[in-house]
């Protein structure tokens, strides 16, 4: 016999398979999923959820499609939450801390409570990187929170209402574009490009009957 | 212990410990082209009928089909019982895109920044795409020992000569340009200190020009993408699908009719152009297999577009990743990235041979596991499944302590989660369905034939990666005709003056299927995969 566990989703009692996932456990349940999914892996943020072991205090966070069902579990999801987005031109912005200063300024009612950090279903250190956003550390700030899979469990559980996500992301954006030294050999060679370097090369290539580019490939040098 | 594996699986790592040092001084031969050939036609997946049907009517009939699409394609649509009034227009717009992935947000930005009224519609939220789950990497010929001409032979032979070489051109030529255009918007590629992109091998790339961000670089693309989005102000509708393609009555696209996924009402959407860009099929489980795709992967843009009479290329040519994840259950189906393999692992069976090269193309990988467990030497794991090793501590040793989560931070995540220490023991792979080949046929300007004003971009279209796709070309296809669909969207919808709208085909082809005996008892397109278990 599959082991099963008991398992609450809002509240409601369900039987399940022991080795399930939160997501696939909904899914056993009956549930059709439309809010809270995504990607089912890991990767795109859209299946933040909430629990608590029945008889223990601590309220744990964790991701629906990555956090295996155990026994006793009060289980809601936050399919949404209401972090606050500032928009922006990305062209007009210069990497310094002015920025944050201007866009996020709720970053410095940080109280350090470290909430956000225990929070993160990613393992990040969430408050560390606020920090570093509040000195104008753009670069570590991106480098702090590039794991970071925009699920939105550190705001909801942030008394200071911070959306940190949204921090993190203007950190990487500025970095990647600004800080971040230019590769010189992509511009020269979208120049190349555009100059018709590669247009003769290119035509010969495609012109060539199939039988010598089947040659061509087979035999071609491989970079060691 | 590194791993909760079983005694018999300790076993089989055991071997692969004991012939690492020996492995590891020899790189694996590179297969003939004959050799390929047999091992393909022997063990790939699209080789096998059996999971093929023929497809009975629209314009691809006669042809096969996977069982699960030719399914799709063959059932009726929503709007034959459900009654739309079309000429109650909720959103009129120059430019519609259909999905909300990589291709519809770079072609939505670009549409945008030409002048375009444009918009997008996306059946879960912006970014709920297989582009943000790509994890290895985007090819570009962008060093000094490489060109688009040499990208071109990698991909056009990759793809077996059957890609439209005019696509392919467009594909690597404009090639470093997207990824210019990602690094200015703010996309932070793995580089050196000072500025030099690093590239490294993916399967069938004769030159390192594989770029990435770590192994989040689909979400690193994505997550930016989406802010760009959001920052200029284009509007998102989310959790609506798109059901039926409209058309005026010159027979030219006329927008879309919109489900709310949420209330169940209909909506419509008039449009002097749209761009179907709704990605992938893997949540359709061709052949029975476990699937990397999110979840809404499941072909709606393929079914509304061929109903409305475009026709498809290369739909019966799909890609099975060689590595997806096989052990522990929670975890299957998902992506071990190709990067997994650039940076040093070996595919190894279970008496510790390293059987094949690891950076063969995905379809020869494939096929090499699945003749490897079929052939006995597989390795059991608990579950009734089987697959053979990625030795990941070769990677630790190559590239040093701490290679793993510098390089595959989400890989040695995943791994962990579940007690599994990928520096320290390898890990069981299994081949996953990853990718369509194939799709909506476009011309070299990303316009359908058959129907005026329509275009399609990303996984949806086909003819970019003739039958096989290689790392890092996804990604990029995504970018470079998802941009182009913009621009050439934007540039059109001026010339383009609408009649009445009118989704008579929806009736004309359902008088097809009645016509053809076909009565699935589904409606489609599919939207969502039917995971709810109900029967007790
Ligand atoms: S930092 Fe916040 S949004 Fe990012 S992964 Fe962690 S909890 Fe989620
Ligand atoms: S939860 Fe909010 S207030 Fe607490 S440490 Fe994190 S950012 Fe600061
Ligand atoms: S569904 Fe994407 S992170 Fe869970």
């Amino acid at each position: 016999m599959e082991e099963m566990v008991n398992v609450y989703f809002y509240g409601k009692k369900y039987t399940v398979p022991a080795a399930l996932t939160i997501q696939t456990a909904m899914e056993y349940a009956g549930y059709t999923l439309k809010r809270g999914v995504g990607c089912r892996h890991g990767f795109c943020g859209a299946c933040a959820t909430i629990y608590r072991i029945k008889g223990k205090n601590e309220l744990k966070t964790g991701l629906a499609c990555t956090t295996q069902v155990q026994e006793g579990m009060y289980i809601t999801q936050i399919p949404y939450f209401p972090t606050d987005k500032r928009t922006y031109d990305i062209n007009d912005l210069k990497a310094n801390q002015q920025v944050m200063m201007e866009l996020y300024p709720e970053i410095y009612s940080c109280i350090g409570c470290n909430a956000c950090t225990k929070a993160c279903p990613q393992s990040l250190k969430t408050m560390q990187y606020i920090a570093y956003a509040q000195r104008g550390d753009l670069k570590k700030c991106a480098e702090e929170s590039f794991d970071c899979i925009m699920c939105g469990t550190c705001s909801v559980r942030c008394p200071a209402g911070i959306s940190h996500p949204m921090v993190g992301l203007l950190a990487r954006r500025l970095n990647g574009k600004y800080i971040e030294p230019e590769a010189k050999h992509l511009t020269k060679r979208v120049e190349e490009i555009n100059n018709g370097d590669f247009d003769a090369a290119m035509a010969e290539m495609m012109a060539k009957p199939i039988d010598e580019v089947k040659d061509l490939y087979n035999n071609r040098e491989i970079e060691k | 212990m590194y791993a909760p594996y079983n005694d018999s699986m300790m076993e089989s790592v055991k071997k692969v410990e004991a012939t690492r040092a020996a492995r590891m001084a020899t790189e694996p031969r590179r297969l003939t082209a004959d050799e390929k050939d047999d091992l393909l036609s022997k063990f790939h997946p699209d080789y096998n009928n059996d999971s093929f049907d023929e497809i009975k009517v629209g314009p691809n009939k006669g042809q096969r089909a996977p069982i699960e699409l030719a399914k799709m394609l063959h059932s009726t649509s929503r709007l034959v019982t459900d009654k739309v009034d079309l000429n109650k227009i909720d959103y009129d717009v120059d430019v519609l895109v259909i999905g909300g992935g990589g291709a519809g947000s770079s072609c939505a930005i670009e549409a945008h920044n030409a002048g375009a009224n444009v918009m997008i519609v996306t059946k879960l939220r912006i970014g709920d795409a297989n582009t943000m789950m790509a994890e290895g990497g985007i090819q570009a010929a962008d060093k000094e020992n490489d060109s688009p001409v040499q990208h071109y032979l990698d991909c056009f032979g990759g793809g077996h000569f059957a890609a439209r070489p005019e696509l392919v051109k467009r594909l690597v030529t404009e090639a470093p340009d997207a990824i210019k255009w990602l690094n200015e918007l703010g996309v932070e590629f793995d580089k050196d200190t000072d500025g030099t992109m690093v590239t490294t091998h993916g399967g069938g790339t004769s030159r390192k020009r594989m770029h990435a961000a770590k192994d989040y670089s689909g979400a690193e693309i994505m997550r930016t993408l989406r802010d760009e989005v959001i920052n200029l102000g284009i509007p998102v509708i989310e959790f609506t699908s798109a059901v039926e393609l409209i058309k005026d009555d010159k027979g030219q696209v006329a927008g879309a009719v919109l489900l709310n996924m949420e209330t169940g009402d209909y909506m419509v959407a008039k449009a002097k152009t749209v761009v179907i860009a709704t990605g992938g099929a893997g949540r359709m489980h061709y052949n029975g297999f476990p699937t990397s795709n999110h979840y809404g992967a499941t072909a709606d843009g393929l079914v509304l577009g061929y109903r409305a009479g475009a026709p498809l290329l290369y739909q019966d040519s799909i890609q099975y990743h060689p590595t997806g994840a096989v052990y522990p259950s929670q975890i299957l189906g998902a992506l071990v990235t190709e990067k997994v393999r650039s940076v040093g692992a070996q595919l190894v069976n279970a008496n510790g041979e390293a059987y094949i090269h690891p950076l063969e193309t995905r379809d020869v990988n494939a096929s090499g596991v699945i003749r490897e467990c079929r052939e006995g030497r597989g390795v059991d794991a608990p579950g009734g499944v089987q697959g053979v090793w990625l030795d990941t501590p070769m990677i630790e040793i190559l590239g040093g302590e701490g290679t793993i989560e510098k390089r595959i931070p989400a890989m040695f995540r995943m791994y962990m989660n579940y007690g599994i220490d990928m520096r320290k023991v390898p890990i069981l792979i299994y081949p996953t369905l990853h990718y369509q080949n194939g799709g909506l046929e476009i011309n070299g300007d990303g316009f359908t034939n058959a129907i005026p004003n329509l275009l399609v971009a990303g996984e949806a279209a086909g003819g970019i990666h003739g039958t096989n796709r290689l790392m890092g070309n996804s990604l990029l296809d995504v970018i470079v005709f998802g941009r182009n669909a913009g621009k050439k969207a934007a540039a059109k919808y001026k010339e383009v003056t609408l009649g009445s709208l009118n989704i008579d085909h929806v009736a004309s082809y359902d008088k097809e299927l009645k016509d053809a005996g076909l009565e699935t008892g589904e409606v489609s397109p599919m939207l969502l995969p039917k995971y709810a278990r109900h029967e007790r």
